[in-house]
């Protein structure tokens, strides 16, 4: 031991003093940038991006990654995505990619412009030599490919629907089980008349675009008809004002239709409030003082749903209640005597005018169930044993 | 002409929406995107109806003393003084940034916040009681269905609750509560829950195809 430590000495004294004597071999790791700069990237292409789904504003860019990246020195940190108008012109740096990345997707370009591009790959300090590529261009697509699944189903959907109306027009004999819940109206109608009390009909607080308030006005109006023949007061408070100027018009063609333009009365359509509980507050209230005998609530309704029915519940009203806000519906059905459920808020116009062309719909979208069913169940199977090509194919964006 | 003149609208603007969902290119989507914005200035510009038959329908209740007039007379002193701190313009009532502002601090926003806001709140904190006296009703033991409720009701409240786990804590994981609620949850109610969506957007569907098509018209007011 003792004739060994001189050496051994000597080599801590090297070991540490090579840095400052630039010892080569056996150096630590350079910092990054105080080498070389990296090798640069190869096989550099750019291409308008191949999704279709863009509306050629979108360019792919892809390359190999450069000798310095996983290998060689290995320093490299991240590499520079350029643009510029002109092959040799200086660029904008578009955007950064981390190392081991080989694409990036340029969002911002200009349909129809043409442009070149160059990657670099920098280690922290210095940048390898760009590697250019061009001109490519962004070109406009016409085609969401990604939602061809929507388009064939929808397509099967509107073909069905339009067969069995035309079916429908012809006299076919199209059997709708009973809904409860509408056959339910007239009867509620009929003991507001009883009782000389009046019909309240909620369509809900969604907007006019909203497709439940649609389908809520197009029961209005034959609920308006039933009321202006039994010459019963019919109040509809709205939150929405289009809504109301809708209301105003469906219930005063249903007065006019039903022989009874006189008994329409401007005053019963009632524009309240655009904030939900100030519309509650104020639907309760006129539940309250004018102690309707039959509450219709049909349309959209959140959270307003449960104070609307529970008050009409004291106030002994007969309830129909309607939405196709799946969370909602239990305080319907808990709530008040009937509830149209989902689809059957869809189905009320059908059903009640028993008119040939909109049973024909009502008919296409129960076959259109069915193959839904089908192609679920299809999908299912095959996915259990292994085929998911099936199932993936209905995956939209 | 007073009913082809909105159905033929209604095709044309119905049809080109469809369009613009499956074509990305600008002079599609543009357009689109133009008319989903005409779309949101009438609706906001039609306040001033809404406004108009509030005022003439609580005018007529208050000349003509109908039940609960004095309500009337809040509601449009109310409505009046929120437009006033709203949209008169400050200038004309000194240099105070506090009126014709809705910026925070001024009048109207400190009302917004402590007087409406609060009575919504109060609104909306109601729910509690009235889902209380609604599950009372739908959970009394009427039938099997009701009793099938209840049960599972009960397994899904306890089973969200700490008292739910230390209840079964140390059974098997399958007869624990939060389980049996994770797959009451997850199972039959996904189910039902998925049924009745998909039914509703079909019924959507068919509508809007109505609607486009002129079958449906009774929302024009009237079905000739």
């Amino acid at each position: 031991m003792r004739t060994h430590s001189p050496l051994v000495g000597l080599a801590l004294i090297l070991a540490l003093c090579a840095p400052v004597f630039g010892a080569e071999g056996e150096t630590a790791p350079p910092a990054p940038g105080e080498n070389a700069p990296p090798d640069p990237v190869t096989l550099l292409s750019a291409r308008d991006y191949l999704d279709n789904n863009d509306n050629g504003d979108k360019i792919e860019v892809t390359w190999c990654l450069s000798a310095d990246d996983g290998g060689g020195a290995g320093d490299v940190l991240e590499y520079r995505i350029r643009r510029s108008s002109g092959p040799g012109v200086a660029g904008e740096v578009v955007g950064t990619v981390p190392a081991g990345t080989t694409s990036f997707l340029d969002e911002g370009v200009e349909p129809g412009e043409a442009y070149y591009y160059d990657v670099a790959a920098f280690d922290g300090g210095s940048e390898s030599a760009p590697a250019e590529t061009g001109p490519v261009t962004g070109r406009r697509n016409f085609f969401q490919t990604s939602r061809l699944p929507v388009l064939v189903l929808a397509a099967l959907f509107f073909a069905m629907v339009l067969t069995f109306t035309r079916l429908a027009q012809r006299g076919a004999n199209l059997f709708v089980r009973r809904i409860p819940g509408l056959t339910a109206v007239e009867e509620a109608v009929g003991r507001a008349t009883e009782m000389g009390r009046p019909v309240l009909y909620v369509p809900g607080i969604g907007e006019i675009d909203d497709i439940q308030t649609i389908a809520s006005l197009t029961i209005l109006s034959h609920v308006a008809k039933i009321t202006a023949e039994y010459e019963t007061p019919l109040i509809v408070p709205t939150a929405r004002s289009v809504v109301m100027s809708a209301a105003e018009e469906v219930v005063k063609e249903a007065y006019a239709e039903a022989g009874h333009p006189d008994n329409y009365s401007p005053d019963n359509i009632r524009y309240l409030s655009d904030a939900q509980f100030a519309f509650a507050g104020a639907v309760s209230g006129i539940m309250l003082r004018e102690r309707p005998a039959a509450n219709l609530y049909l349309g959209a309704f959140w959270a307003e749903s449960l104070l609307f029915a529970e008050t009409g519940f004291e106030t002994k009203a007969i309830q129909v209640a309607g939405t196709a806000n799946v969370s909602q519906l239990p305080f319907f059905v808990t709530a008040c005597d009937y509830t149209l459920i989902g689809e059957e808020l869809y189905a009320a116009s059908a059903y009640l005018s028993k008119e040939p062309k909109l049973l024909g719909s009502l008919k296409g979208s129960d076959w259109m169930k069915v193959v839904s069913i089908g192609i679920m169940v299809l999908g299912i199977v095959l996915s259990l044993f292994g085929v998911t090509g099936f199932a993936g194919w209905f995956f939209t964006q | 002409m007073r009913r082809e003149i909105p159905l033929a609208i209604t095709f044309l603007v119905g049809m080109f929406m469809l369009v613009d969902f499956f074509v990305p290119h600008t002079r599609v989507s543009a357009v689109g995107e133009e008319m989903k914005q005409w779309g949101t200035i009438v609706i906001a510009a039609s306040i001033l109806l809404g406004i108009g038959n509030l005022i003439r329908v609580h005018s007529k209740k208050i000349a003509r003393r109908n039940t609960g007039w004095g309500y009337s007379i809040v509601c449009l002193t109310v409505m009046s003084v929120m437009l006033w701190f709203g949209l008169w313009p400050g200038e004309r009532l000194g240099p105070s940034p506090l009126v014709g502002t809705i910026a925070q601090g001024s009048y109207f926003n400190w009302m917004y916040m402590y007087m409406d806001v609060p009575l919504q709140s109060t609104m909306f904190s109601l729910l509690a009681f009235f889902i209380a006296s609604a599950a009372y009703r739908a959970f009394r033991l009427r039938s099997p269905e009701a009793s099938l409720l209840l049960i599972a009701a009960i397994i899904v409240m306890l089973g969200r609750v700490p008292l739910g786990q230390l209840m079964t804590k140390g059974l098997p994981e399958k007869a624990t509560l939060p389980w049996l609620t994770e797959a009451i949850m997850t199972y039959p109610n996904m189910a039902a829950f998925r049924g009745i969506l998909i039914g509703a957007a079909l019924g959507v569907m068919a509508t809007g195809l109505r609607i486009i098509l002129g079958i449906e018209r009774s929302y024009l007011g009237g079905e000739k």
